[in-house]
C-alpha cells in the first residue's frame, strides 16, 4: 500500500468516508480481510453471514475475504496472532485491524472497516 | 449389628488415591520448598509486581525441565517477544534457540495489540487453546509457561467471556496434564490484579521485590500448595549469571552431630588453653574485641592452619580486599597467597552495604555450596548491625550458624566490639549460639595499650580461665602469661615487663646474697682448714723434733757405750767384748 492511501485513511478517521470516493479509484479490490473461525458452530455462521452482508452492501467489488477455521489451518492462525475467535483481519486497508466477535454489531463493524467514525 | 465385615471401601488413604506427584523445577531451593517440585500435571500461580522475577523463575523451570528432565516445555510470552526472551536469557547462561533447536522448547509470542482490536460481539478464545495445543504437540511438552495472562485483560474489554474463558483454560491444561506456570501481576488488594488465583487453585507462588531501608530484597513465599505440606515463610532468592536460587533458610533445628574431632586455632598456646586441641570440628567460634585487638590476624592464624592441613577455607571479608589482607597478614609472618592461588583458600570480599541481610545470607549459602569448605571465615560479621534491627541481624546469625553446623563446617567469626564498658553485654545476643567465644581486648596500663585474650567460653572442653596477653609480631601471633599486679590489676606489655625486670633484678640480689653467704662459710672452711693446716704443721714440727730427740737420745745411748767400750779398751780390760761391739755398730745403719 502507497503512503498515501494511508494518509487518506489516517484523514478518513475523523469523518464518515463517503463509499463514492473509494469506488471511483481504480486497481481492484482494496479490502482484504480474512475472517478467522473455530469449525462450523454457530457462531462461525453467525459471523460469515454477517460479514457477508456487510461487505455485499458497502464493499461490493472491491473486497477480498477469505473464511479461515483455526482447526484446519492453525499455523495461519498463529501467524496472524489470532486468539479470540471469529477475528475479522482486516489486512488491507490500513491500518490493520482485528474485528473480534461475530460481527453483529454492525456498528462497530463498519467502524473497525473504518467505513464510519467512532462515535 | 450387621455391619461385622470389615468395610472394603476403607482402606488407607495412601491406598485409594496416589499420593500427589511432583514435577521437579531444577530451581535451587525451590524443590526443597515444595518438597518435590510443583504439583504435577497441574497449574501454578506465579504472582508478583514487576520486575521480581517471575519470568526467569518461569522459564527457568522450563530450561531445567527441558535439560535435567526430560520435560519439553512450551513458553507463552504475551509481554516479550521470543527475540527478546532469548537475548534476555543468553545473559544468563541459557541458550533458548538451541533448546528450541533441539525441539525441547518452543517460545510463542502472543502479540496483542489493543489499538487493533474491535469488539463485535460474542466470542471466544479457542485461538489460543488451537494455538497452545498445537505448541505442545509438536515437542510433546509437559511443561507450559503462560507469562502473564493477564496481558488478554488489556486488549479484550469483555471480562465476562475472558473470566469464563480462563477458567476454562486452566482446566484444559489439567487435562492436557501438562505442568503449567501462570504468572499475574500483583494487584491492589488481592493477589493478582485480575483475581486469577480465583481459578488456579492448586498451587500459589507469590514474589516479592521489597526495599527496605534502601536494600532490595526478593523474596519466594508459598501461599498455597493444596495437598503438599511446604515451607511457608518468605524465603530470600538471589538472581545471578546461574539462575536463580532460593535458600530455605529458616533455622533448620538442632539436629547436626556434634563429632569430637579438634582442629587447631593455628596458634599453638591458644590450642594448649583449650586442652592442647583447639576447637571441635563443626563448631562455631566468635572472635569478639575492640578495634585493632587482632580479630583478624587470630582469623587468618586459623584460616592458615586449615590451608596447611589441605583443607579449604573460605573467608568472607567485609572490611578488606584480597590484595590488603594478604598483604596485612603478611607483615606477621603469614603468607596466604600461595593457598590462595592454589585454589585452597578463597576470600569473597564485600562491603556489606552492597546488599541486604539476607541478600549476604543467600550469597554465602552459594558460596558455601560451590567452593565446599571445611572451615569458614567471616570477618567481621558486626557490619551487618547496620543492615537491619537486632532482631533481624540474630535470627541472620542463627541461620548462618545452623548452616554451618549441618554442614560440619568450623567457623570462625569475629565481630568488632566497641571499646566502651561492658565488652561481654554486647554480644550476649550472638555469643550463645557460639560454641567457643575469645575475647580480646585492650588493656590501658600507663601510656600504652596491650592486647589480651580471654577465652570467655568453650563448649564440651576444659579450658583455661587464665587471661593471656596477646602479641602480634612478626612471626605471627604470640601469647604471653599476664601479670596481675599487687592490686589484682592486669599487666601487660611494658608494665609486665618493668615488672618482670624488677623481679630479676630482686633474684639477683637475693642469688648475690645465697653467693655471699657461700662464700663466708667457705672462708670459714678455709680458715678452719688453715687452722687444721697450721696444727698439723706444729705437730709435724714436734714430731720431727721429738724424733731428733729421740734419735740423739739413741746415738748418745751408742756413743755413751762406745764410749765405755773405749775406755774400757784404754783401759785394757777385757779388750776381746770391746773390739766385737764396735765391729757390730759399723755394720749396721744407723
Amino acid at each position: 500500500m502507497t503512503t498515501k492511501s494511508k494518509t487518506a485513511a489516517r484523514e478518513a478517521k475523523g469523518r464518515p468516508l463517503a463509499f463514492d470516493q473509494i469506488r471511483v479509484k481504480p486497481g481492484g479490490p482494496r479490502y482484504t480481510l480474512r475472517l478467522y473461525v473455530a469449525g462450523m458452530k454457530p457462531r462461525s455462521a453467525r459471523a460469515i453471514a454477517n460479514i457477508k452482508e456487510i461487505c455485499e452492501e458497502h464493499l461490493r467489488g472491491l473486497y477480498v475475504l477469505e473464511v479461515i477455521d483455526i482447526y484446519q489451518q492453525p499455523a495461519l492462525a498463529a501467524g496472524d496472532q489470532i486468539i479470540a475467535v471469529p477475528t475479522l483481519l482486516k489486512k488491507l486497508t490500513p491500518p490493520l485491524r482485528r474485528l473480534i466477535g461475530d460481527l453483529s454489531d454492525r456498528e462497530r463493524v463498519l467502524v473497525g472497516l473504518d467505513l464510519k467514525a467512532k462515535t | 449389628m450387621k455391619n461385622h465385615k470389615p468395610n472394603r471401601h476403607l482402606r488407607p488413604i495412601s491406598q485409594r488415591i496416589s499420593v500427589l506427584s511432583k514435577a521437579p523445577t531444577g530451581i535451587r531451593g525451590l524443590d526443597e520448598l515444595t518438597e518435590g517440585g510443583l504439583p504435577k500435571g497441574r497449574p501454578t500461580l506465579l504472582c508478583g509486581s514487576a520486575g521480581c522475577g517471575k519470568t526467569l523463575l518461569a522459564m527457568e523451570f522450563l530450561v531445567r525441565g527441558a535439560q535435567d528432565f526430560a520435560e519439553p516445555g512450551v513458553f507463552m510470552a504475551f509481554e516479550e517477544s521470543t527475540w527478546e526472551l532469548t537475548q534476555n536469557f543468553a545473559s544468563l547462561g541459557h541458550d533458548l534457540r538451541a533448546l528450541v533447536a533441539d525441539k525441547k522448547l518452543v517460545l510463542d509470542f502472543v502479540h496483542i495489540e489493543p489499538s487493533e482490536i474491535e469488539e463485535t460481539g460474542d466470542y471466544d478464545l479457542e485461538g489460543l487453546f488451537v494455538r497452545l495445543g498445537q505448541a505442545i504437540d509438536s515437542i510433546g511438552a509437559k511443561r507450559v509457561v503462560l507469562d502473564t495472562v493477564e496481558a488478554l485483560f488489556s486488549g479484550l474489554s469483555n471480562t465476562a467471556v475472558l473470566r469464563a474463558e480462563l477458567r476454562r483454560l486452566f482446566r484444559w491444561l489439567k487435562e492436557k496434564g501438562v505442568t503449567a506456570i501462570i504468572t499475574g501481576e500483583r494487584g491492589e488488594n488481592s493477589l493478582t490484579r485480575y483475581g486469577l488465583e480465583e481459578y488456579v487453585a492448586d498451587c500459589v507462588i507469590v514474589l516479592d521485590h521489597r526495599v527496605e531501608g534502601q536494600m532490595a530484597t526478593r523474596r519466594l513465599r508459598i501461599v498455597k500448595y493444596r495437598g503438599s505440606t511446604h515451607g511457608t515463610s518468605e524465603y530470600p532468592f538471589l538472581i545471578d549469571e546461574g539462575g536463580i536460587s532460593i535458600l530455605p533458610i529458616t533455622s533448620m533445628g538442632l539436629t547436626h552431630e556434634a563429632g569430637t574431632e579438634r582442629v587447631s586455632s593455628g596458634v599453638s598456646r591458644l590450642d594448649a588453653m583449650m586442652s592442647g586441641k583447639g576447637y571441635y570440628r563443626g563448631s562455631s567460634v566468635l572472635v569478639s574485641g575492640t578495634a585493632g585487638s587482632g580479630k583478624t590476624s587470630l582469623a587468618a592464624h586459623f584460616a592458615f592452619a586449615a590451608t596447611a592441613r589441605g583443607e579449604r577455607c573460605l573467608w568472607f571479608a567485609f572490611e578488606e580486599s584480597e590484595s590488603q589482607i594478604i598483604r596485612n597478614m603478611r607483615s606477621i609472618g603469614l603468607d596466604l597467597e600461595p593457598a590462595v592461588r592454589g585454589g585452597i583458600l578463597r576470600i569473597h570480599a564485600e562491603r556489606p552495604t552492597i546488599c541486604g541481610l539476607e541478600m549476604h545470607l543467600v550469597t554465602i549459602h552459594k558460596l558455601v555450596n560451590e567452593f565446599k569448605p571445611r572451615v569458614v571465615v567471616i570477618d567481621p560479621v558486626s557490619n551487618f548491625a547496620a543492615l537491619g534491627s537486632d532482631a533481624q541481624v540474630r535470627a541472620m546469625m542463627t541461620r548462618l550458624i545452623d548452616f554451618f553446623k549441618m554442614q560440619r563446617i568450623t567457623a570462625l567469626i569475629t565481630t568488632l566490639t566497641g571499646g566502651s564498658t561492658l565488652v561481654e553485654a554486647v554480644e550476649a545476643g550472638v555469643s550463645s549460639l557460639m560454641d567457643a567465644w575469645l575475647l580480646l581486648r585492650d588493656v590501658q596500663n600507663g601510656a600504652e595499650r596491650n592486647r589480651v585474650l580471654h577465652l570467655v567460653k568453650s563448649r564440651g572442653m576444659a579450658h583455661s580461665n587464665q587471661v593471656r596477653e596477646f602479641l602480634l609480631t612478626d612471626h605471627g601471633v604470640e601469647m604471653r602469661d599476664v601479670y596481675a599486679g599487687p592490686s589484682g590489676a592486669l599487666l601487660a606489655g611494658s608494665a609486665r615487663d618493668a615488672l618482670e625486670a624488677r623481679e630479676k633484678a630482686e633474684a639477683l640480689v637475693r642469688e648475690q646474697e645465697t653467693d655471699g653467704t657461700k662464700r663466708a662459710l667457705e672462708r670459714r672452711r678455709q680458715a678452719m682448714e688453715a687452722q687444721i693446716a697450721a696444727l698439723r704443721a706444729e705437730f709435724e714440727v714436734g714430731q720431727v723434733e721429738a724424733t731428733k730427740t729421740i734419735g740423739q737420745d739413741q746415738t748418745r745411748g751408742g756413743v755413751l757405750a762406745s764410749d765405755r767400750m773405749e775406755m774400757a779398751r784404754l783401759r785394757q780390760s777385757d779388750a776381746g767384748a770391746a773390739r766385737k761391739v764396735l765391729k757390730h755398730k759399723r755394720g749396721a745403719p744407723s
